[in-house]
């Protein structure tokens, strides 16, 4: 049985860790708060965007862009967005996880796979792994804005268009709710066509526009920006994803951390009970022992 | 029939202006347009200039880049990389990226550092534009 002293300070030292874990899970929701701002922020534009092209997409010829060209699939690049930071469940783990399969299975096709990783914690998983690590960005997911998301978009696209990779992938989180935030695979390039005429289609060919210059050359300037736009919403997506999961996580570990103060305070208290029990019958017995 | 037209200048960290306007000048791929309420749907690319629209008898300037606008009837929707108002545009910041760009232009010249020219030069453009926009708000 522990001493009464052991016990104190393991629930100090409890405590203390409680503390910590409140205060995470404060500043936690507080960037989650700036990060779905952001997203809020970012919404009109993207939802505009798709939708133009979208009505646009009626006019798309595969010479129309680079970006749109189907190769026989023999280098592919993988994107791979985490967050900077740990202590959020199991959340980077996934999204390695997901990378590190899909990594493999193109390998195992035969097919020759580099990967680019933004933020700390994939770039830390995949440099202790064999795999060919390209380029990695740390530090950005914090304070990100569009300029960080076209300057890597753009990278990727030149490495298309020059036929260093022959498709493009982009793993990262999907932020469904608060409590589910899911890794999701998506293909960057090249675009397809039928992905472009999503729901904003049908608004869009309804309406005759007058295009300025053709609807040709508009739509090839446009397709650059779309790459920088999925880049940019996957990188919100998962910062947004990020917070909200070290949330869920502190909350977890505060709990655990309430439940592991009541079972100490309990076991204290019986110590200190079964002390004071102990002095007492040495005081009775020393008494009767007088007595007689 | 509107006599209005419902501006938006929206840039992928905000929505920089969204107002009813009488009229918008933007400057188009192929040079500027005017556009007025009712206008025919019209969709076409932007390049970086001097935005102006007409709200009652004031007349508003803002800069914008590169992007796209889409006109339908009574709605002005432009999407660009970015865009300020003409009191927003932080001057001391345009002055060192103007002073920024020439030095690197120069530089190029002189053959002393081999940079991106076309970058340098884009800088120089948006600098300029936006120490002309802050003008317009005095």
């Amino acid at each position: 049985m522990a001493t009464l002293k052991d016990v104190l300070r393991k629930i100090g030292a409890v405590k203390k860790t409680q503390q910590i874990t409140k205060a995470m899970n404060m500043v936690a929701a507080a960037k989650l708060r700036g990060a779905q701002a952001k997203m809020e922020n970012f919404r009109p534009y993207a939802g505009k965007f798709a939708e133009v092209i979208g009505s646009l997409s009626a006019h798309l010829n595969v010479e129309a862009s680079p970006l749109l060209e189907q190769r026989e699939v023999k280098n592919i690049e993988l994107l791979l967005v985490t967050a900077d930071r740990g202590l959020c469940g199991s959340f980077n783990g996934n999204l390695n996880n997901v990378a590190e399969k899909f990594l493999r299975a193109k390998g195992a096709e035969g097919v020759g796979t580099s990967l680019v990783c933004l933020g700390r914690k994939g770039r830390d998983y995949f440099r202790r792994r064999e795999t060919n690590m390209r380029a990695s960005h740390i530090d950005v997911m914090g304070r990100f804005d569009m300029s960080n998301a076209i300057t890597i978009a753009q990278d990727l696209a030149s490495r298309f268009i020059g036929g260093e990779s022959d498709e493009v992938y982009v793993v990262s989180a999907h932020f469904i709710s608060m409590a589910i935030q899911r890794p999701v695979t998506r293909k960057l390039l090249p675009i397809s066509p039928e992905e472009l005429g999503g729901p904003g289609e049908t608004a869009g060919a309804a309406r005759e526009y007058l295009y300025e210059p053709s609807p040709e050359q508009l739509i090839s300037s446009l397709l650059p920006t779309h790459v920088n736009v999925q880049v940019y919403s996957a990188m919100l997506e998962t910062s947004a994803s990020e917070h909200a999961a070290r949330m869920t996580a502190m909350d977890n570990a505060s709990r655990n951390c309430k439940d592991l103060i009541r079972s100490l305070s309990l076991t204290y208290n019986k110590a200190r009970q079964a002390a004071i029990t102990r002095e007492l019958m040495d005081i009775v017995g020393g008494a009767e022992a007088l007595k007689k | 029939m509107a006599d209005k037209l419902m501006l938006e200048v929206i840039t992928p960290s905000r929505a920089v202006v969204r107002e009813e306007v009488e009229m918008v000048v933007a400057p188009g791929e192929w040079g500027e347009f005017g556009a007025l309420p009712n206008h025919a749907a019209y969709l076409t690319a932007i390049k970086l200039g001097e935005l102006r629209y007409k709200v009652g008898n004031k007349t508003e300037y803002a800069i914008v880049s590169g992007g796209f606008a889409e006109i339908v009837a009574d709605r002005a929707t432009f999407l660009v990389t970015s865009a300020e108002k003409s009191h927003e545009v932080d001057i001391a910041r345009a002055l060192k990226a103007k002073e920024r760009a020439e030095q690197r232009l120069q530089a190029v010249a002189a053959k002393r550092e081999a940079i991106d020219v076309a970058r340098a030069q884009a800088a120089l453009q948006r600098a300029l534009w936006r120490l002309k926009i802050a003008e317009r708000a005095k």
